[in-house]
């Protein structure tokens, strides 16, 4: 977590150029968002991941957006996922492929326009890269 | 497209149900080659769109990390008896669509 929030921060890190597109530049904060997934992940192809937001789904008060980032995959964005008030709940649940081991990074906008995050670290012993067949 | 949708079929009002969509696609990555040794292109689902009564309750937009077979669950909160209609498109163009009956009890 720290170690990926520290790297954010760098300015030509690839990394920070896609939280910059995402946020806009606004802050970051660490909280409320969370990843669950499990911590070895023996295939990369495909990876469960879930992703909740700690949040209230009001129409007053509610998660805009999720996006989920793999800083070590070629194309790091994996996937945006716009939510509004008829969620009920802010939690995702998908299977996602990982190119190594990783710390994975989820941002969360909320109607407020804030923008927080959570990060897990998984470990890949078999890249869904290296695998041509 | 091949796709597997999962929700209760009936729900009371105000119930924050369970929707699960599974598509069958490969999520071509367009980093691996064929036998031949020509790369073969990138062809993924990149959005999904998920409307309930007309209004849109759900959108994805994805890339080469989503996993082959893209599966999703989300949640969303039985309003009225209706229709949910799920769309989708991969970058070849290529649409899909299903259509689910959702029927809602109570005041």
């Amino acid at each position: 977590m720290a170690a990926g929030l520290a790297r954010a921060q760098t300015p030509a890190d690839p990394l920070a150029t896609l939280v910059r597109d995402i946020t806009g530049g606004a802050a970051l904060t660490p909280g409320r968002v969370t990843i669950d997934t499990p911590r070895l992940a023996d295939n990369g192809h495909s990876v469960p991941l879930k992703v909740s937001v700690d949040n209230p789904m009001t129409a007053t008060n509610h998660v805009r957006s999720i996006t989920l980032l793999s800083p070590r995959n070629p194309r790091p964005l994996i996937a945006k996922f716009v939510l509004g008030p008829h969620t009920g709940r802010a939690e995702i649940s998908t299977r996602v492929r990982l190119n190594g081991t990783q710390v994975v990074l989820a941002i969360s906008q909320l109607s407020d326009g804030s923008f927080w995050s959570g990060s897990a670290e998984v470990e890949v012993t078999e890249s869904a890269c290296l695998d041509a067949g | 497209m091949l796709a597997r949708i999962q929700l209760p079929k009936t729900a009371r009002r105000g119930e924050v149900i369970s929707v699960r969509i599974a598509i069958q696609h490969p999520m071509e990555t367009g980093f691996r080659f064929d036998v031949n040794g020509r790369a073969i292109a990138k062809n993924v689902i990149n959005a999904l769109s998920v409307r309930y009564n007309d209004a849109e309750i759900f959108r994805a937009e994805m890339g080469s990390g989503m996993a082959a077979n893209p599966s999703l669950e989300f949640f969303t909160v039985a309003r009225d008896s209706g229709e949910l209609v799920f769309q989708w498109v991969d970058d070849a163009g290529r649409r899909g669509e299903e259509r689910v009956q959702l029927a809602v009890t109570g005041p």
